[in-house]
């Protein structure tokens, strides 16, 4: 018989999270609490020193500007931001993380993280934003930097936040357990920062076997942040923009480095270049698609109309793209060493963040520098910080707003939700894109200051009721209840018509929304019809959420991310429905909206429900531009 | 089966409450058997492949076995974690060995200090700069938006 214990923690500011995002809030967090009498407290469901999306470690640097040394302006990374997002971003979100990112990478460098300089001890670049670095220990290393910020004692690790408290109209805490004892936790707080990550696994990943894991995007990142935030009655925004990525087909090993670093061209099983065959295409997609950089979306596009049309496997011609750098120099000795050198960059490429790729290229005999390799739209992932947008809608900065923008993107504290209390970042707030791990963790920082300031002018010490508290704990751990009530009544653990495993739930939303949300199965297109129906068959999942069985703490933890899934799904396909048009062609296209509408569309579409109801509501908010 | 256990090197981390790799999974895949004293990988098709047990096993009892369903058979690439550099080995399925050695930090472990020797701020909540600006920025201040 599982018997939780309750533990009540109380603390100021409650981060939820332990990635970049909040461990760049458990920095900045500790210093403003420190001045300003106040506890922070940390919630990981996992060990900060691994979790979340830089687990691995990551080989670049995805934003750095290098303001001060004059190489980039922040109004220049607007306008780039502007441009990849076809023209859909709060410009003072991205303005703000901009000014404020190269200190944080500053910051890093500080302590310990191995970033490439060249003889005259500038940064390496990868591409304009990008900075290479050796980032085996990246994650390790702003763990490190948190802990001794915030003293392990207000640290939390493998406890799952499961849902927000809400009192009034403000966030107030959260509940959660321990994924290793039966403890329930309640958290109360007077702020709380969400910074759980994103969503993988709402879609059916392509593989379905035992690489089902290798999600290019992380399976431990299960929409936490969106669920939160959804929960709590916040606004939410860009849940439309997922993002598919195109990396090495099935490791999912990254294509950065080739692209910006080694220029290598990706082509059609024939050869053909795509961007090249297709460039008319982009004129269809103006003033956008005849920008530069190509926005993310029209280049899986282009590729995507090779795949479509039967031409594929794509390839990026990666031995071609290192004859030719080694062919730039002057003598055979230096060609030779510059070969051995391209080949070291390229494998420390993959064994710095998808070894998985490295394997890949291992098993099938690939030596880059020898033959092409196979590259493949991975499935959708939902994941604002990178090059997606969905997340919560927060307020701006006060400096950054103009006339125009004032009454629509600010009230009071910066990355505030619109639900007092509930601030956001990292994957968790939205329309802010390209921030990465570097913008991440400096949201982080941003989200957390504001997180204190608002501590300090709302004194009043939270008030949840022990009915409450009881209520959450009971909806926490039912799915465990559930088991042991009906197990015996079947001689198959998984297969009882009373309950439903959180293994088998998660198949019934991924073949779900691969089938009617445009997944890769059907070719990332959907219209109002499958969207419909997608919703109709969610509808009755969401009702066998309440039938989630879980037989230990482990299956537990399953059964609540399944649940945090579902919400992100579920405003992912009503957004899809309410936006006539198809804004961001190869990440999804509505067929029965083919083109772009920029007369009806360029706006943000949110969305929200209400908490106590549980009705949605779609909205349209203005875009404004701050810089020219 | 993407991460897993060779059963003749693991002790269980000799039976204390937390194992090496039960407590860095991200994704809390790995258990302790505490009847055979071996941790086994409970979830392979959860495994991201993200090697953090394999590292972090003292034992050097962990290796990887490329997803079943789309490696070819015979490739391995195995790291050996020190406290500067992180060494990879990498076999072929057709047999060639390659190895590369990376670094993988510049200070000693545990020394990170959050404000990272910058000179920090007044702590002014009204001000736009964070706790070690502007001088981590390398400016002498936050830039502003012109309006
Ligand atoms: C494969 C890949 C490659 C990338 N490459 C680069 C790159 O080269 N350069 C770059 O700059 N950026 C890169 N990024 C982007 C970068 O990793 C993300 O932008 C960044 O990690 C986002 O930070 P976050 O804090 O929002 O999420 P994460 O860092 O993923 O952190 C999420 C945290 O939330 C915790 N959590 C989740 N759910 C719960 C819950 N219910 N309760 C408690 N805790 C919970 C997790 O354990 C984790 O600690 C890459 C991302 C991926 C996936
Ligand atoms: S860390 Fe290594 S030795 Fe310890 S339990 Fe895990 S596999 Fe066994
Ligand atoms: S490789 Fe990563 S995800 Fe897989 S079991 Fe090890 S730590 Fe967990």
């Amino acid at each position: 018989m599982a018997n939780f214990q309750t533990k009540i923690v109380e603390t100021d500011v409650l981060i939820v999270g332990g990635g970049m995002a909040a461990t760049g809030a458990a920095v900045e967090a500790a210093y403003w609490a420190k001045k300003n009498g106040l506890k922070v407290t940390l919630v990981d469901k996992a060990a900060m020193d691994r979790s979340g999306a830089v687990a691995m470690g990551l080989s670049a640097l995805n934003q750095y500007l290098g303001v001060g040394a004059g190489d980039n302006t922040v109004e220049d990374y607007v306008r780039y931001v502007r441009q990849d997002l076809m023209g859909i971003t709060r410009e003072d979100l991205v303005f703000d993380i901009a000014r404020h990112v190269d200190g944080t990478v500053h910051l890093f460098e500080k302590w310990g993280l191995p970033i490439w300089k060249d003889e005259a001890g500038k940064y390496v670049h990868e591409g304009r934003w990008q900075v290479m670095i050796n980032g085996e220990s990246y994650k390790v290393l702003v763990a490190e930097a948190a802990k001794n910020a915030l003293g392990t004692e207000n640290i939390y690790e493998r406890v799952f936040i499961t849902e927000p408290i809400v009192e009034n109209g403000k966030c107030v805490g959260a509940v959660g357990f321990s994924t290793r004892d039966e403890v329930f936790y309640v958290f109360k707080a007077k702020a709380v920062l969400v910074a759980a990550g994103g969503a993988v696994s709402v879609f059916r990943p392509r593989s379905v076997g035992e690489g089902l894991g290798r999600s290019w995007y992380p399976p431990f990142n299960s929409g936490s942040s969106a669920y939160m935030t959804i929960k709590a009655g916040a606004e939410m925004t860009c849940q439309e923009v997922r993002f598919i990525p195109v990396r090495f087909k099935d490791g999912y090993g990254p294509v950065g480095a080739w692209f910006l670093l080694f220029k290598a061209a990706a082509t059609n099983a024939f050869g053909e270049n795509y961007m090249a065959t297709h460039a008319d295409e982009l004129k269809k997609y103006a003033p956008y698609g005849l920008g530069k950089p190509i926005p993310a979306c029209l280049r899986n596009h282009l590729g995507m109309m090779d795949i479509f049309a039967g031409k594929g496997p794509l390839y990026m011609q990666t031995a071609e793209a290192i004859q030719k750098i080694a062919a730039n120099a002057p003598d055979e000795k230096s060609a030779k060493k510059k070969l051995k050198e391209l080949e070291s960059e390229a494998w420390e490429d993959f064994l710095d963040m998808t070894i998985s790729q490295a394997i890949l290229w291992a098993a099938q005999n690939i030596e880059p520098e020898k033959v092409p390799s196979e590259i493949a739209p991975c499935e959708p992932y939902f994941i604002g910080s990178h090059s997606g947008a969905s997340g919560a809608w927060v307020s701006g900065q006060e400096d950054l707003q103009t006339e125009a923008t004032k009454k629509d993107y600010f009230w009071g504290y910066a990355y505030m939700t619109t639900v007092p209390g509930m601030f956001a970042a990292g994957d968790a707030s939205g329309a802010s894109s390209h921030k990465f791990s570097t913008g991440s963790f400096t949201e982080g920082r941003l989200a957390a200051k504001a997180a204190c300031k608002y501590c300090v002018d709302n004194k009043a010490a939270p008030v949840v009721t022990d009915a409450v508290i009881e209520d959450f704990k009971k909806r926490t751990t039912a799915p465990m209840a559930l088991f042991e009530q009906h197990q015996a009544y079947s001689n198959d653990p998984n297969i009882n018509p009373n309950f439903i495993k959180p293994r088998d739930y998660m198949f019934r939303l991924q073949k779900l929304m691969d089938e009617y949300a445009g997944g890769v199965s059907s070719q990332f297109t959907t219209n109002e019809k499958l969207l419909d129906r997608g919703l109709h068959l969610l509808g009755m999942l969401k009702e066998d959420a309440a039938k989630l069985a879980a037989g230990d703490l482990n299956e537990l933890m399953r059964c609540w991310e399944n649940i945090h899934r579902t919400w992100q799904a579920e405003s992912h396909i009503r957004t899809l429905q309410f936006r006539q048009e198809t804004r961001w062609p190869g990440y999804y296209y509505r067929a029965d909206k083919p083109g772009l509408d920029d007369a009806n569309w360029k706006c943000f579409v949110n969305c929200k429900c209400d908490a106590k109801t549980g009705e949605w509501t779609m909205i349209k908010r203005p875009i404004h531009r701050i810089v020219e | 089966m993407p991460s897993f256990v060779i059963n003749d090197k693991c002790d269980g981390c000799k039976g204390k409450d937390k194992t090496a790799c039960m407590y860095v999974c991200p994704n809390d895949l790995m258990v302790l058997d505490k009847a055979k004293m071996k941790a086994y990988n409970r979830a392979p098709d959860m495994c991201w492949e993200c090697y953090s047990c394999i590292k972090i096993c003292p034992q050097q009892a962990m290796d990887c076995r490329g997803y079943a369903d789309f490696v070819p058979l015979g490739a391995s690439a195995t790291p050996l974690r020190g406290s500067e550099d992180i060494m990879w080995t990498i076999k072929f399925r057709n047999g060639t060995v390659k190895r590369f050695k990376f670094p993988i930090r510049t200070t000693p472990e545990g020394s990170a200090k959050p404000n990272g020797g910058f000179e920090e701020g007044a702590g002014d909540f009204n001000s736009p700069a964070l706790f070690t600006e502007p001088a981590s920025l390398h400016m002498k201040e936050v830039h502003p938006l012109k309006k």
